[in-house]
């Protein structure tokens, strides 16, 4: 931050805004989103991964049925949407709904916990010049990298589907289809325009919706905890946190579930031939 | 211009801006979602055996008419506890 903290709130907000930060390659890296982020995928992956190993026909234990259950509901989600071959969709669409839900829910682990972890070990002085931002989709870098990949991920299903002169085709004669050459020729740069909006249009909005969602909900709980940082106010503080909490739990499972349901849906209008 | 005026100046703009982008943003997301709601109460009345397919396309729509809203939300929060235009202004 430019600015000088002016103490108080405003210094106790920017000092939780700030990520950790390491230079690589001439840029700034955020590691605490990337430590967060990876160790939440393996988490899925293990998890997931070990009951999917151990599975039996059988009559299910409760583990092997609660990853039944998710397993399920998101392939039934997929189903819906996405007429075709679902051997690689349904997996990616598992994968990220598990993975940004995971990742969504660090916002309910309190705020200060891990900086109070950092204080009683290390002291004051060290925690004040620790940062560690926990919930890694608050970080736009992380939901533009999943974003990116999905859009990257369109334009591989859109060739595979068309072909690549297909694709291409259709980048020039859709929305406004004409007959004759005059008209299409006529046509084809407002096409084009169309579907180039349309197509960055995609990843921004599916990385700003979450993002804007995380870091919302993020900055109400830093807020609750600023204001009420005394020990006066220590039980209405944990009231409100508790409240918000709640509501919260909704936003986190929504935002999961959108970001899955959208990545489908892109990836099912890949596949449409117009 | 005094320092502390053209402070005083950025700042009020700002939080008119952010009364606008809140309240603006809020009536926006509201009718979204009453309208919403209340065609999902009138087909739900109309055909009940609906209501599980619904209830969940539902949802979807409430976090996509809610997502404007709480990006601008984010946006406002931003500028309301770190502003960047009066961090320019320190220089």
């Amino acid at each position: 931050m430019a600015s000088e903290p002016q103490g108080g709130l405003t210094e106790y907000i920017q000092h939780h805004l700030t990520h950790d930060v390491i230079t690589l390659g001439g840029g700034g890296f955020h590691l605490d989103s990337w430590i967060v982020a990876a160790a939440l995928g393996l988490v899925f992956v293990l998890w997931f991964g070990l009951y999917a190993r151990r599975a039996t026909s059988g009559v299910p234990g409760k583990g092997q049925a609660f990853v039944e259950i998710v397993l399920e509901f998101v392939d039934g989600q997929v189903k819906d949407v996405f007429h075709g071959n679902r051997s690689f969709i349904a997996p990616l669409a598992l994968t990220i709904f598990m993975w940004v839900f995971f990742m969504n829910t660090m916002d309910l682990i309190p705020l200060d916990l891990i900086g109070s972890a950092v204080k009683g070990v290390a002291g004051e002085q060290v925690a004040h010049n620790t940062h560690f931002r926990l919930v890694p989709t608050a970080d736009v870098n992380t939901t533009f990298a999943m974003s990116i990949s999905v859009f990257f991920l369109i334009i591989f299903y859109s060739i595979k589907a068309k072909g690549g002169w297909g694709f291409t085709k259709e980048l020039f004669t859709a929305p406004f289809h004409a007959h004759g050459i005059v008209a299409k020729t006529l046509l084809a740069p407002f096409n084009f325009f169309l579907n180039l909006v349309e197509y960055l249009s995609k990843p921004v909005s599916l990385a700003m919706r979450l993002f804007g969602n995380m870091y919302a909900g993020e900055l109400v709980f830093m807020l609750i905890s600023g204001l009420m940082m005394s020990w006066a106010t220590f039980v209405p503080g944990v009231l409100v946190n508790a409240g918000w909490a709640i509501f919260h739990i909704l936003i986190i499972g929504l935002q999961a579930f959108i970001f899955m349901v959208l990545t489908v849906v892109y990836l099912a209008m890949a596949h449409e031939h117009h | 211009m005094e320092l502390v005026t053209q402070i005083a100046q950025v700042q009020a703009f700002t939080a008119i801006a952010l009364g606008l982008i809140i309240g603006l943003g809020a009536i926006g997301a509201c009718i979204g979602i009453g309208i919403m709601g209340s065609k999902f109460l009138e087909a739900a009345a109309r055909q009940p055996e609906l209501v599980p397919l619904l209830q969940g396309r539902m949802f979807l729509l409430a976090g996509l008419i809610d997502a404007a809203f709480l990006i601008g939300v984010a946006l406002a929060m931003f500028f309301a506890i770190a502003n960047p235009l009066l961090s320019k202004l320190h220089g």
